[in-house]
């Protein structure tokens, strides 16, 4: 008994903060809080984004109507209520740009990054906690200035999230220009947010690893979020070198993308997507990760082929590099480059099958646990599938011709990041909850909400293959315009509607998010019998993480080893010397 | 409708066609395999009281046959893809003797240049015609784009042709139609406000009926360039 | 970077790597702006040799001599920096602050000879759009005759302005940036927060300031002598 009291006198001591409220709770240090900052802001832009997708919706689905409440909007966005081109296009570009920026990238990486790399890798917080905070403050400021870009004369950005040369630069052509001003300079910000915090996830990484946690033990959540930070390390300088370039040309006379001058409209294409396709990567590796994770515990098995899985995701971070010009096919680039894309991208789906397979082999023979997290981690699967396979149809440079600016993209890209990494973190958000804040989330309202957004999201995304295929082009304002696609507006009506009832679902998820914060059943220390280090402290964990610092002993996933009275070997448990598990020694 | 293309009226129609559906062919087994093992998996291997999941890390040999599996599989796409890109865009793939346009995009209309009587283009007796491509049925056919103000991309969704047009650069964009008939001409990528009302036609029609047009067409041109000999582009 | 020695591991942990975070972490950071100075640089390239006609012939336009001379003193303060460092290994607090001064003076003269080759190069005619209308450089471009001995000017210098004011420009504020951070990091030596067994900040500083002094060197090479 004397040791179990010396450990409660640890946790005391590591509690025993008289940091006042601002300090703990705003300009903290703590990499758990600013964790939880940044998902609490990427939730909000989600929700934001989310909206803007609806009145897009509204605009496809019902061409021409008032939009419902539209009459709230000023006469710059809706003519009573009828949406104004202008502004559709600025709804298409803030969508893009919210979702990725600030909501998907910033719950994978400033959510989980911060909050699960120092918990499972053993480490009291990040190396760099002050810069950590500043990181997120940071990231605040540049949405804040993208947010004004609504409010602005002349109405928000209206190039796309791809923000293409000329049409963005040229102010007289576009007819917008503080807020594509605006829509630079907050990417730049926050590309330095992001710099910064990838600085410090690999320092710490590398450097801040408990005693024995050797490389080859590091969870595969671990793994996908280091490859990410480097990818984010070094694509995100390419970005905002670039958005540096198209402020300047907006706003000081430059004539990189100005054609009139000798300046060239593809090198903005070429810097945008070598920076755009590892950012694409950084948006899906990590939600891979979790899935692995989540995979392994629900189904009391140790991830099949984990050493695989981590050399997928180097190859999937080295191929992400040479794959960019796969969204030039149809721009004018060198049409020989093409052929080297080709291949090199559909080469990038080998490493995305490996880990499509080693998942399915995850399950096999396990015993599955259908908790929320699992039904979200296996509907990544099987979302990701099929965007990864629709990957496959515009790598083929000559289908590629036809589908391109389709909706056919829109359907791929949805597929990987909707059905891909927001899958992902429903399943992961939904798993580390309790470790957050100490309580489960609803086990019933988590599947509710899983099964029907698993319904309404398929009956929004599956129909845009077909009218891809039919030719529907992307970013039009209204497909009435035009005699082939006149056939297809019902299947944009059935979209728009399953979009509403879609969105309308994530209500439940918001629901069960806020009211388990306060009412949520008490969480032990590992609700889940999972065995990270992360669960051998208490829920939620307490300032500087541990009682005393983990030594760790085993592989990541010793799920159901053979002769143990229990079904998992915890990372810092030491096994029964003489029945130690396989893969302990790695 | 599903996944099925719509009909197709150029020479480019039935390679892409084929090279999509076997595609569709491949990634459909794929497809299948994975996601009724996914819910096979989900029903046979769910928690039962007194079963135990089985303990193993992976299995080389499975993991060295389905990574060579995909390799083998993709490669072969890509084979596949190369003749039918060098066709369509290769660095010489526009036929000789192809009839020759002009093709300027800007906000937010498509401007065709044509040759005039002389039937040559770039000369003082073209003419042009806003937002109406009309070529003959079975020729080879290339158009001289370029843009004036920002990318454009040229569209026909009928000839499964798509090529962006960039200020500053000339694309040479080729086909040949195989059947007579109006088709729509769409801008696929976005410039700006009016990208979604950036609409043309192409008219393929048999060689006579074209040339009864061009003649037309000219004779109309140069009345009109008479009374005002200066040119107001 | 600035404040660096605030950035050492917690006590208890040993870092893995037996280095300690701020170095490790510079590093990184260095890997990110290595990128940065990729995307500059490989846009310079690309549109170079799409339009060689924009480019002015090396020293007609552009003051060699001055900015050779700019060049040499930031070298110089790659010394003293390193000189600053060696003086805090051997504990000489007084050595550390002489060279840390030498090294912000000098960092600071660099970025006023920059602005001053700025302010000229305006009145004279290059501005980031090219020729400024009506200036000596825009008219003597136009009348095409020879231009300080050399061969008469480029017709346009579009992407010339354009090129040199981004790239010196984005160098200069990287060296602005040096300078403030080094500023503290000397106000800190003052306070004798330095020590033979603890200068990391020190150290970390100085990693950024010869990275600087090294992206120079390359941009000297190819935007004013090539
Ligand atoms: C099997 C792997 C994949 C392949 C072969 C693949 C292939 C492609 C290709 C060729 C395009 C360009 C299509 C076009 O514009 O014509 C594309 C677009 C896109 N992909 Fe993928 N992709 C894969 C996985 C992913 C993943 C994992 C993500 C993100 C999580 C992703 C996100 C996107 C996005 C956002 C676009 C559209 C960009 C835009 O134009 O707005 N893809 N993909
Ligand atoms: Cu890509
Ligand atoms: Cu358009």
């Amino acid at each position: 008994m004397a040791t179990t009291a010396a450990v409660v006198d640890h946790a005391t001591h590591a509690h025993a903060d008289d940091r006042s409220f601002i300090r703990k709770y705003i300009f903290s240090t703590d990499h758990k809080i600013i964790g939880i900052q940044f998902g609490l802001m990427s939730l909000v832009f989600l929700a934001l984004g989310g909206t803007l997708a609806m009145m897009i919706r509204w605009q496809l689905g019902f061409p021409g109507k008032p939009m419902p409440l539209g009459s709230l909007l000023p006469e710059t966005m809706a003519a009573g209520g009828i949406m104004l081109p202008e502004f559709y296009v600025a709804l298409v570009t803030m969508h893009g740009t919210i979702m990725v920026f600030f909501a998907i990238m910033p719950l994978l990486m400033g959510l989980f990054g911060n909050f699960l790399i120092p918990l499972k890798i053993g480490a009291p917080d990040m190396a760099f906690p002050r810069i950590n905070m500043a990181s997120f403050w940071i990231a605040v400021s540049a949405g804040v200035l993208m947010m004004a870009g609504f409010f602005v004369e002349g109405g928000h950005a209206g190039a796309g999230w791809t923000g293409y040369a000329p049409l963005s630069a040229r102010p007289d052509l576009s007819g917008v220009s503080l807020g594509q001003e605006l829509w630079c300079l907050s990417l730049i910000i926050l590309g330095l947010a992001s710099i910064l915090g990838a600085t410090n996830y690999i320092t710490t990484v590398i450097n801040m690893r408990a005693p024995g946690m050797t490389w080859f033990r590091l969870p595969l959540s671990i793994w996908a979020l280091f490859i990410a930070s480097i990818l984010v390390l070094l694509a995100i300088p390419i970005l905002s070198g670039a958005a540096i370039m198209l402020l300047f040309d907006q706003t000081i006379g430059t004539n990189f993308f100005n054609p009139a001058t000798g300046g060239q409209p593809l090198l903005w294409q070429h810097l945008f997507w070598y920076f755009g396709h590892p950012e694409v990567y950084i948006l899906i590796l990590p939600a891979m990760g979790f899935v692995s994770d989540v995979l392994a515990c629900g189904s009391r098995k140790p991830v099949f082929g984990y050493h695989s899985m981590i050399y997928a995701i180097i190859s999937i971070g080295f191929l992400g590099w040479i794959v960019w010009g796969h969204h030039m096919f149809q721009s004018g680039m060198n049409p020989t480059l093409g052929m080297t894309f080709t291949i090199s991208t559909l080469l990038i789906a080998v490493p995305s099958a490996i880990k499509v397979f080693n998942w399915m082999g995850t399950m096999w023979r396990g015993s599955i646990h259908f908790t929320t997290p699992v039904l979200h981690a296996v509907g990544f699967v099987a979302m990701f599938t099929i965007g990864g396979l629709s990957g496959v149809f515009m790598s083929s440079t000559p289908v590629d011709i036809y589908i391109h600016d389709t909706y056919f993209i829109v359907a791929h890209l949805h597929y990987v990041l909707f059905g891909g990494s927001l899958f992902g973190l429903f399943a992961a958000i939904t798993f580390w909850y309790p470790k957050m804040f100490g309580r489960m989330m609803n086990e019933f309202w988590g599947k509710v909400h899983f099964w029907l957004t698993m319904v309404f999201y398929n009956a929004v995304f599956w129909p845009m293959h077909d009218i891809g295929v039919h030719g529907h082009m992307r970013r039009i304002y209204d497909p009435s315009q035009y005699d082939f696609l006149k056939p297809l507006a019902p299947v944009n009506t059935f979209i728009s509607i399953s979009a509403f009832l879609l969105f309308a679902t994530q209500g439940i998820f918001a629901l069960n998010f806020i009211i388990s914060w306060f009412k949520g059943e008490k969480a032990g220390r590992n609700p889940w019998k999972d065995t990270g280090l992360e669960w051998s402290t208490p829920s939620p964990a307490p300032h500087g993480n541990f009682e005393k610092t983990p030594t760790v002993y085993n592989a990541p996933y010793e799920f159901s080893v053979p002769g143990m009275a229990e079904d998992y070997l915890p990372q810092d448990q030491k096994a029964d010397q003489s029945r130690a598990p396989a893969g302990a020694g790695h | 409708m599903g996944w099925i293309i719509p009909h197709g009226v150029s020479t480019f129609t039935p390679e892409i066609d084929r090279l999509y559906y076997i595609i569709l062919v491949i990634t459909g087994i794929a497809f299948v395999l994975v996601e009724i093992g996914l819910i096979y998996f989900s029903f046979k291997y769910r928690a039962q009281p007194g079963r135990k999941a089985h303990y193993i890390h992976g299995n080389v040999t499975a993991e060295v046959i389905w990574t060579a599996v995909t390799a083998v599989t993709v490669v072969i796409i890509g084979i596949m893809s190369v003749p039918v890109w060098n066709k369509v865009k290769g660095r010489n793939s526009v036929p000789a003797g192809a009839l020759a346009y002009n093709v300027t995009a800007k906000q937010f209309e498509w401007n065709v240049g044509y040759p005039g009587p002389d039937g040559q283009l770039n000369t003082a007796d073209d003419f042009k015609v806003r937002n109406q491509l009309h070529v003959p049925v079975n020729r080879d056919v290339v158009l001289e784009a370029t843009a004036e103000d920002v990318i454009h991309s040229f569209f026909v969704p009928a000839f499964r042709l798509k090529q962006d047009v960039v200020p500053g650069m000339r694309m040479r964009i080729w086909f040949r139609a195989t059947e007579p008939g109006p088709y729509e001409i769409a801008c696929a990528e976005l410039c700006g406000l009016g990208h979604y009302k950036m609409r043309a036609f192409v008219t393929v029609h048999t060689q006579e009926e074209y040339d009864q047009w061009l003649a037309e067409r000219a004779a109309q041109a140069q009345s009109e360039a008479q009374p005002s000999a200066v040119a107001s582009r | 970077m600035a404040n660096a020695t605030m950035m050492g591991p917690p006590a208890e942990t040993q870092p893995a790597t037996g280095v300690y975070n701020g170095k490790v972490g510079m590093w990184i950071f260095l890997g990110s702006e290595v990128m940065f100075f990729t995307a500059l640089i490989g846009s310079y390239i690309i549109l170079r040799f799409a339009h060689p006609e924009q480019w002015a012939t090396p020293g007609q336009a552009l003051n060699i001599p001055v900015t050779a001379v700019n060049t040499f003193l930031l070298i110089c303060s790659s010394v003293t920096m390193v000189k600053a460092f060696a003086a805090i290994q051997d504990g000489d607090q007084k050595g550390l602050r002489m060279w840390l001064v030498a090294t912000v003076l000098i960092g600071a003269t660099f970025v006023s000879v920059q602005v001053y080759e700025y302010v000229h190069l305006a009145h004279l005619g290059l501005l980031p759009s090219g020729y400024r209308e009506g200036s000596d450089l825009a008219n003597a471009a136009a009348s095409g005759v020879a231009w300080k001995a050399g061969p008469a000017l480029p017709a346009a210098v579009g992407l010339y302005g354009t090129t040199f004011y981004t790239m010196t420009g984005f160098h200069g504020f990287h060296v602005t940036m040096g300078v403030l951070c080094m500023a503290f990091v000397t106000w800190k030596a003052f306070n004798g927060k330095y020590t033979v067994a603890d200068h990391r900040g020190v150290e970390v500083i100085g990693l950024y300031w010869h990275f600087v002094d090294l992206v120079w060197i390359i941009l000297f090479t190819i935007v004013y002598l090539m």
